[in-house]
């Protein structure tokens, strides 16, 4: 069926169509609309979940875990301060395997307050467990929510999902975008280790070093068997639905001599650039990750090629969070970009500026000068 | 009186220290409430006492989970199990430190809502699982491991801010009166909504007094009214079993601290500031069993 709305509406009705048993929120900015959209749902009778309006984000993921102990399906949302918030109860429902879907808002952390688009907030939580996803269009986050479900549910993976929307340039855009009916794509959700009362035991209870590192190698497992999961979601996906999802989206990539790599909006934005490079003379290309977790291998893609990254994060001390990955996955000397931090513009000129002007080895702040 | 079960949900080879307090509220709990439950525990003496992996001294669920989450956690349960269509006991087990301090936010998120589940506070006054350390639970003069002069504020009165909220059911016990206790968990889960119990719960190695003297310890506490039991239902109070006598002829509030080296430090103008306090808890609870406030 087709829609008009916000990405925030999107992830909203993907829930609605996904048919939780339980959703806990706590609203924050540029989230909210998720929060409502849900409420909205599920007040009117469209969406027959129970909704538990939590008293914070730390008591969201909390409820979520709860909910998720008991094999029901369970979502939610939040952004920036909301998610570092929950940090210790991200961390708990990977360990916990529990197969909990949320949508993040990707904002900005203070101080000063900045409601603005920023990967900062996502990043932070890298080694949490969670797998990551980033989307890039309304449409996108739409199916990418469906599609979660069924990755966290899949019995080798049991961990828990985040679908990452650019605050703002995703969460308040509005584009068209189709609603599908995903019962025959989505099965029940079954949970091996839901909480049952004829086979009781501990869960969570004190565990020595003679066993822990063994739930923390399973995990690790868990998460090396989501890459096939992840491909395996995608494509079923396209044979029911029609629309074709990979780990990264490749544009002009075969012959091209430079690549420019990022995530989010500025992804799609970067296609843009590539075509006016393109008219140009430069052979461009472009990739946009959309699974940060698990990290996609683009060693073989990026033989020969020249790369230039643009981060829209960045961790102190050691550079660009997306550039060092992919310094560390393919040995690659990248361009290092800084830009978007806190929602600041970066337009499809700009890109083709930093491809035009990259400087291998280096990194370079947009708009700094120095 | 109710026929107590026979059942045994708790296992007799705990982890907890010898003569602890905590496995008899459990045992006594957990009769109560059947099999048909689910404890949900944060980081707590009961963390430990329920054993080590892969073993279990609990022979009912036991879902382990972040300090600060217990009741967050138990919403959640709580509603997934009423989405199933499912009457599940969810009984939040959690000691003074969860509870007063860092789960205070979760308690009364969950209360505020009408959550329907059992929150249990037992309340041995200290952060006992990391050694004794200070907790807002811990009374006036009581020497910890950070207050090692003895504490200089009153303990955090719990009950006012959760009688402030309005639940369902809200009781107090003592692990020295197990039948009382079983009681009020029986009739606290025959009620839909929010509830709550208060336990006191002596602790050998935090308070100071030999491991055989958990009960007499217990006692000593309610017979001189620093600890009084009662029920509160539809807005009215109740005294229960011994503090009904307390109401009227009390014990001497040092005897009760003579009996524990926690208040070897205290000064004698702060047992006599605790004796006060004692005395003002009953004035103000007779005007409440009145209806005089």
């Amino acid at each position: 069926m087709l829609n008009v709305g916000t990405g925030n509406k999107a992830v909203a009705l993907a829930v609605r169509d996904a048919k939780p048993g339980v959703v806990a929120a706590y609203p924050i900015t540029p989230q909210t609309e998720i929060v409502e959209e849900i409420a909205n749902q599920v007040s009117s009778g469209k969406l027959g979940a129970r909704y538990i309006p939590v008293e914070s984000e730390h008591s969201a993921m909390a409820a979520c875990i709860g909910v998720a102990a008991t094999g029901t399906r369970t979502f939610t949302a939040t952004s920036s301060h909301g998610l570092v918030y929950m940090c210790e109860m991200l961390h708990w429902a990977a360990g916990a395997r529990l197969p909990i879907v949320m949508a993040n808002a990707n904002r900005a952390l203070g101080p000063g307050w900045n409601i603005g688009a920023e990967h900062s907030d996502s990043m932070s939580m890298r080694d949490s467990g969670w797998l990551q996803v980033y989307a890039s269009t309304v449409q996108e986050a739409y199916d990418a929510t469906i599609i979660a479900f069924r990755i966290a549910e899949n019995e080798n993976v049991l961990l828990p999902v985040m679908i990452n929307l650019d605050g703002f340039l995703l969460t308040h855009v509005t584009q068209g975008f189709e609603t599908v009916d995903p019962s025959g794509f989505l099965p029940p959700t079954n949970t091996p280790h839901a909480i049952d009362i004829n086979n009781p035991g501990g869960y969570g209870t004190l565990t020595a070093n003679t066993d822990h590192y063994k739930f923390r190698h399973d995990i690790m497992v868990g998460m090396k068997n989501s890459v096939a999961v992840i491909e395996d979601a995608q494509k079923e996906f396209e044979k029911h639905f029609g629309r074709k999802y990979e780990m990264y989206e490749e544009y002009m990539t075969e012959d091209a001599e430079v690549l420019v790599i990022a995530m989010g909006t500025i992804g799609k934005e970067m296609e843009v650039a590539v075509d006016k490079l393109r008219e140009e003379g430069v052979k461009a290309g472009s990739i946009r990750v959309r699974w940060f977790r698990p990290f996609p291998d683009l060693r073989e893609k990026f033989e020969g090629k020249e790369i230039v990254v643009i981060d829209r994060d960045y961790s102190f001390g050691f550079g660009g969070i997306l550039a060092n990955e992919l310094r560390a996955k393919t040995c690659c000397n990248p361009y290092s970009v800084i830009a978007g931090l806190g929602g600041q513009d970066v337009t499809y000129d700009d890109i083709a500026g930093f491809v035009r002007d990259r400087k291998p080895g280096e990194e370079f702040w947009f708009g700094v000068s120095e | 009186m109710a026929e107590i079960p026979d059942d045994e949900y708790i296992l007799k080879t705990t982890s907890a220290c010898a003569g602890c307090s905590i496995p008899l509220c459990l045992r006594y709990i957990t009769k109560a409430a059947g099999p048909d439950t689910v404890l949900v525990i944060p980081a707590c003496c009961t963390s430990v006492i329920q054993g080590l992996y892969p073993n279990t001294a609990v022979n009912i669920p036991v879902y382990n989970v972040a300090f600060a989450s217990a009741a967050a956690v138990a919403s959640g349960m709580s509603e997934a199990f009423r989405a199933a269509g499912k009457k599940t006991n969810v009984i939040c087990f959690a000691g003074d430190g969860g509870t007063v301090d860092i789960g205070i936010q979760a308690l009364s998120g969950a209360l505020e809502r009408g959550t329907d589940f059992l929150y249990v506070c037992y309340d041995n006054e200290a952060y006992s699982n990391t050694g004794m350390q200070r907790s807002g639970a811990t009374p006036l003069g009581a020497a910890t491991t950070t207050t090692p002069a003895g504490k200089k504020e009153f303990k955090k009165d719990l009950d006012a801010i959760v009688n402030a909220h309005n639940p369902v059911y809200m009781a107090t016990a003592c692990s020295a009166y197990p039948l009382d206790l079983y009681n009020k968990v029986e009739k606290a889960l025959s009620i839909t909504g929010p509830k709550f119990i208060h336990i006191l719960a002596p602790c050998p190695p935090g308070w100071r007094y030999q491991s055989d003297k958990t009960i007499s310890v217990g006692k000593l506490a309610v017979q001189s009214g620093m600890w009084v039991l009662y029920e509160r239902e539809n807005g009215k109070i109740s005294l229960t079993g011994a503090s009904k006598a307390a109401a009227k002829k009390r014990i001497p509030v040092e005897d009760y601290l003579k009996a524990q080296g926690r208040f070897k430090t205290a000064s004698k103008e702060e047992i006599s500031e605790l004796q006060q306090a004692v005395e003002n808890n009953f004035k103000r609870i007779e005007k409440e069993v009145d209806g005089t406030c």
